[in-house]
């Protein structure tokens, strides 16, 4: 019994050394970000962890480096940088809300031929390689002018926010009992009435959290607006290379970008944990 | 009486017409899905105008497959892929399995857990690569430290690929532990009450209670991770474009510097057509397994 008793305690230690272990790995790179954002460009190139902080990094991308010697490009186009992250995101999460809400409903609530492949075929979005939409789109959108524009990553985006948005809603929309609706129609409630006040309130949480996450993964992109943008609409992702690319000297303004632009991430997706689960498995588990 | 039982037309239609807007979206996006075929069929190139009216049939295709780099390519694609999915799952597994107790350091770990997989891949990727970096870095002077020479990372062909992964485990780990730990959670406690006072051995109840019931999250785990590695470009990219040399070079890496950087559209487009029908295909079987092991778990 007493050799039990130890072998649970020792089994405890020895589990949480190990989880201590994962997390310094997982944390610690995050950490190593906000202190080298922190640092000033003499103070870089020592391993210190003692030094004094500075928030000059973070006021040269914000409000431009007053020290910066001619031809040494003033990296002070960050908040630019920032709103276009910010339009192109809350854009597309705004216009996959509008035709993925209906989808969703649809999907989840009418029988009818070929649901289940146009469900999967909104979903291969997600899993398709970007590439094969836009290499093309890289031809088309010249022809038409969207190169370069707001509409065009919005558009393009649609292949990352889309299929989140109508699989976790499709999810949601399915735990409301069917009485309820049937409930109303017996008295006489148009479907359209039915849905946006009685439905729609009901999965309103989920919808909410849902829209954040498709926020938080548009934000992330890269490749888009890698190869489909051009300086009008570049976004946080992409200048975040141009300050590693140029010069050494720019890893403390890189780390100060990496922190403003994580921060946003980081608080949005600490404000819906508990609908976190379901989100990223695109509804498959119920967290 | 067939007219009485089948509902009039407007109510047919109308989970198309509620699905109506995402419809044009979805053609929208199939449109140049459609162009992509096509185009990989044709000589087209960027900067030679007029050369997207050549139609060479499989040419490119042919081309691909002949390709002295084609072998390495799809070798650097999977095992970049399977690597990734296999040491995530085990790891995340155990993490999961570890968050899943009674313990005061898992209950103030647990909502840091997202961090490393919600700030953008490439700033994840760019704080990594300045942790190996030569002069800045931290990750030589750590190994320094224990008595191990410096490495080169990413730098270096012989640690390329194990320098992303480092990245794309400690990015997406935390994926599988969450989705695991909430299947985890989920479980009856009865089942695992009864194995405890048969006195049945940790392995015992882990292989004939914890895995099976934990199978349908494990694919869910798997589809997600598999196909997003297969198809990996932030993080190979940023770190260091697919080099030294072609050493991480995928299919994706070898579409992006074919079409978009050489300009020589045809010709990377059947990377990207070949990897697509590789993940349509396995996404399908898996998600077919899903359904399956998500009966089976429930006891039917």
């Amino acid at each position: 019994m007493q050799s039990k008793v130890s072998n649970n305690r020792l089994a405890a230690i020895l589990s949480d050394g190990f989880l201590g272990l994962y997390f310094i790995f997982a944390l610690f790179p995050l950490l190593w970000m906000v202190l080298v954002s922190l640092k000033s460009g003499e103070e870089l190139f020592t391993t210190q962890f003692v030094f004094t902080p500075t928030l000059e990094n973070y006021q040269a991308i914000l409000f431009g480096d007053p020290r910066a010697a001619a031809g040494v490009v003033a990296r002070q186009e960050f908040p630019r940088f920032f709103m276009n992250s910010l339009i192109v995101s809350s854009g597309a999460v705004v216009l996959s809300l509008l035709v993925g809400v209906p989808a969703a409903y649809a999907l989840a609530r009418y029988r009818f031929r070929g649901k289940e492949d146009l469900a999967f075929t909104f979903l291969s979005f997600r899993f398709a390689p970007e590439l094969v939409v836009i290499i093309p789109l890289s031809v088309l959108y010249r022809q038409l002018g969207l190169y370069d524009t707001y509409w065009g990553i919005i558009w393009v985006y649609q292949l990352v926010t889309l299929p989140l948005l109508i699989w976790v809603l499709r999810s949601y929309f399915e735990d409301v009992s069917p009485d309820i609706e049937q409930a109303a129609m017996i008295d006489g409630y148009p479907w359209w009435r039915i849905f946006w006040s009685i439905l729609l309130p009901l999965v309103r949480p989920g919808l909410a959290a849902a829209a954040l996450l498709a926020f938080v993964f548009a934000w992330n992109n890269f490749i888009f607006a890698l190869v489909l943008g051009g300086s009008n609409v570049q976004t946080v992702t992409v200048s975040a290379l141009g300050y590693i690319s140029s010069a050494q000297a720019f890893f403390n303004r890189m780390a100060a970008a990496s922190v403003l632009a994580s921060i946003p991430q980081i608080v949005l997706a600490l404000s819906i944990q508990r609908y976190l689960i379901r989100g990223l498995s695109f509804g498959a588990v119920k967290g | 009486m067939e007219e009485n039982i089948r509902p009039p037309f407007a109510v047919r239609a109308r989970p198309w017409f509620i699905a109506l807007p995402a419809l044009l979206v979805l053609i929208g996006i199939l449109y140049p899905f459609l162009t992509a075929i096509y185009y990989s069929m044709t000589a087209y190139a960027l900067n030679r105008p007029g050369s997207v009216d050549t139609f060479v049939g499989l040419r490119n295709y042919v081309r691909m497959f002949t390709s002295e780099d084609f072998l390495y390519s799809t070798y650097i694609t999977f095992a970049y892929a399977l690597l990734a999915t296999g040491i995530e799952l085990v790891l995340g597994l155990i993490v999961a399995m570890l968050l899943n107790r009674d313990s005061r350091l898992a209950k103030i770990f647990t909502p840091t857990l997202i961090f490393p997989m919600i700030i953008p891949p490439v700033i994840g990727t760019l704080i990594w690569k300045m942790m190996m970096q030569p002069s800045v870095g931290i990750l030589n002077p750590m190994l320094n430290a224990v008595g191990l020479p410096s490495l080169q990372w990413a730098a270096a062909p012989e640690t390329a690929l194990f320098s992303v992964l480092l990245v794309d485990i400690w990015m997406f780990t935390p994926f599988v532990a969450l989705i695991l730990l909430a299947g985890l959670r989920s479980f009856p406690s009865a089942p695992f009450e009864a194995a405890r006072v048969d006195g049945a051995s940790f392995w015992f109840t882990f292989r004939n209670l914890t895995l099976p019931m934990l199978s349908p999250f494990i694919i869910i785990v798997v589809v997600f991770r598999l196909m997003d590695s297969l198809k990996m470009f932030d993080i190979i990219f940023a770190m260091t474009e697919g080099g030294p040399g072609n050493t991480l070079m995928t299919y994706q890496l070898t579409a992006y510097r074919t079409s978009i950087q050489f300009q020589r559209l045809a010709q990377g487009l059947p990377y990207a057509i070949l990897l697509y029908i590789i993940i349509y295909v396995t996404s399908m079987y898996l998600i077919k397994a899903w359904g399956r092991a998500q009966r089976r778990a429930a006891g039917y």
